[in-house]
């Protein structure tokens, strides 16, 4: 019961979160001096007639005030209709949910791998403190910290797809090939670069917190005692720190959703794979409203999700705060 | 014979750098690379930016240190020029965005439970959105330009900073003598200038330090996706941005050397704040 009460309690936190955010945005981007109509004809703004922009202009509604517009918009993505793409053409959320399966399937790897990676490295990192793999892992983590991803990324394709020819240059799928003759295999080839990508820029974090985590671990009282009862090496880590250590890294690794979004915006443009990522630079660059402010809404709710995970983790899987109730 | 050289001497040059020292020499390094690239950058004129199509595509030579472009460009001056915008950029957004965070950290701590509340309700907000989908959306929203970048380094970078000074300025309003100085009549705002303020100083200066490089590489960023600068200005995303075209025909260099000048300039900020914090830490100061 009190686990209904708390999930209750975390869902209309989300909702007057999304409200609030829909409406600072909408009243930001209604300040903007950019022209939707203008943003819309673009290139072709000297073959459009006054008339036909004021069309435009009540075709998108954009005649009505602020309030109205919002409410209009509010009330129409509450019956599930976010609008339609001025880029695509099609309803946003078709645009999103699409974009959305492409960009999932490459966070997802780079999550899980990065997650397992930086957690090894971190134990690594920890149990040789201030010999050779210590300093080489805390060196790449520090430095691919000030390393931007899209870098990252340009330096695989240079090596990797230039030079070497192992992998496809970029896109999800392989150019000129029919949608229905796309093997798994084909997507998997195009999915490694981007993936790697990601994960070795999302390493650092969990590695670093990892390693300080089992390292004020491995000072405290109980591991000495171990030690003094003869207990060595990894075993002991296994034994008296990995458990002590898995919670809070689980926890970061689903914190992590922000910075993981923003690490594929920048790789899937990298990589012109066809992603959320790259939907939110097109919607920005084109000025596409309706697409940007879905992207913003879903991409909060994204990071929303993760944060509940990591707090229902807590609840669920640490005893301390399943007894103690209030957490 | 006598040997004349004390003891002390010879164990002082041996010794491995302490961390006070060695931050020192981490602080000239920065001071004098900073300096470097402001000299370099404007040294160069327009005139070595001009186009030389006879020096196109050309690998790294003791001429060009970094190459040339298609259309002929030296990309060492391009890269200095580059990294002068990104450093005034992120200088700007962070310079912006610390101020942000002392306002509602201060504001957050001494203006009541209210308002306490309504600024940790828009921490919230602003950490809901990942950081690069609210720059994308100020740019757009400002209509490209420096400008937008700054507004949106500033707005996006405050909130967890302003969380660090405003649990700092929490414990400082629970000390005794804050508790006094209320008692004797003193206004919030007297407080917050002279008790609370001194105190976060320390703090305030390691987290701009600390917020820099991160400015640095989200400007990076949002030119690189194409917002904001215009195609021409020489900043370091946009280098990198038109590199991807040519990269397939093996002109590996436009992106790479670019790329690790950003890095390096980027890591020694990194540094410099990480040691700042770690000597005005008292519990770490000796590690």
């Amino acid at each position: 019961m009190v686990y209904g009460k708390w999930f209750a309690m975390k869902l209309i936190r989300l909702c007057t979160l999304l409200l609030a955010l829909s409406i600072v945005s909408f009243c930001l981007i209604s300040l903007s001096p950019i022209d939707p109509v203008q943003a819309y004809i673009g290139a072709d703004a000297m073959r459009v007639s006054p008339e036909q922009r004021q069309e435009i202009a009540a075709y998108w509604g954009l005649d009505d005030p602020p309030v109205m517009r919002y409410l209009h918009w509010a009330s129409a993505i509450l019956r599930g209709d976010m609008g339609t793409s001025m880029l695509y053409r099609t309803p946003v959320a078709d645009v999103i949910g699409e974009r959305f399966l492409h960009s999932a399937a490459l966070m997802a790897v780079a999550w899980l791998a990065s997650g397992v990676i930086g957690l090894a490295l971190g134990i690594v990192a920890a149990a040789h403190k201030g010999r050779w793999p210590d300093r080489l892992i805390t060196w790449y983590c520090y430095t691919i910290a000030s390393t931007p991803a899209f870098w990252i990324g340009l330096v695989l394709l240079v090596v990797f797809a230039v030079w070497l020819g192992w992998f496809p240059v970029g896109l999800a799928v392989p150019a000129g090939v029919l949608a229905a003759e796309v093997t798994l295999l084909d997507r998997i080839h195009h999915l490694i670069l981007p993936a790697l990508t990601l994960a070795m820029v999302s390493i650092a974090p969990i590695a670093l917190h990892t390693r300080e985590k089992l390292l004020a671990v491995l000072s405290s009282d109980h591991v000495l005692y171990a030690r003094a009862r003869g207990e060595k090496g990894y075993a002991l880590i296994m034994r008296h720190g990995l458990r002590n250590i898995l919670l809070p890294a689980i926890t970061l690794q689903f914190t992590s959703f922000s910075e993981l979004f923003g690490g594929a915006v920048l790789t899937e443009q990298v990589f012109s794979y066809p992603g959320l990522g790259q939907a939110t630079v097109a919607a920005g660059l084109g000025g596409d409203v309706p697409l940007l402010m879905g992207i913003v809404l879903c991409s909060a709710l994204f990071v929303f999700t993760g944060n509940l995970i990591a707090d229902a983790l807590y609840k669920l899987v640490d005893p301390r705060m399943r007894k103690g109730g209030d957490g | 014979m006598r040997r004349s050289i004390p003891p002390g001497a010879d164990r002082s040059r041996n010794r491995p750098l302490n961390l006070r020292r060695s931050t020192l020499l981490i602080i000239a390094g920065t001071a004098l690379m900073l300096l470097a690239i402001l000299i370099i950058g404007l040294l160069i004129d327009e005139q070595s930016l001009v186009t030389q199509p006879q020096l196109r595509n050309q690998a790294p030579s003791p001429s060009h240190w970094f190459g040339t472009d298609w259309l002929g460009r030296d990309m060492f001056a391009r890269t200095m020029k580059g990294l002068l915008l990104s450093i005034r950029v992120g200088l700007f957004g962070a310079v912006a965005s610390t101020l942000l965070a002392l306002t509602f950290g201060l504001l957050a701590a001494t203006g009541g439970k209210r308002v306490d509340r309504f600024i940790s309700w828009l921490i919230d907000l602003f950490l809901s959105v990942p950081h690069l989908v609210t720059l994308i959306m100020i740019a757009y929203i400002s209509g490209g330009g420096l400008r937008g970048i700054v507004i949106g380094i500033a707005l996006t970078h405050w909130p967890s900073l302003a969380r660090v000074l405003r649990a700092e300025a929490m414990q400082i309003r629970q000390a005794e003598y804050v508790r006094i100085s209320e008692r004797f009549g003193k206004s919030r705002f007297w407080i917050a200038r002279h008790h609370v303020l001194p105190h976060l100083l320390p703090q305030l200066m390691v987290g701009f330090l600390l917020l820099f490089p991160h400015a640095i590489l989200h400007e990076a960023a949002i030119t690189f996706l194409g917002l904001g600068l215009s195609p021409h200005q020489p900043a370091i995303g946009i280098i990198l941005n038109e590199s991807m075209r040519y990269l397939s025909t093996g002109m590996w260099w436009l992106a790479i050397f670019p790329g690790i000048s950003l890095i390096i300039v980027v890591r020694l900020f990194g540094m410099l704040g990480e040691r700042l914090g770690m000597l005005l830490d008292p519990r770490r100061a000796h590690e």
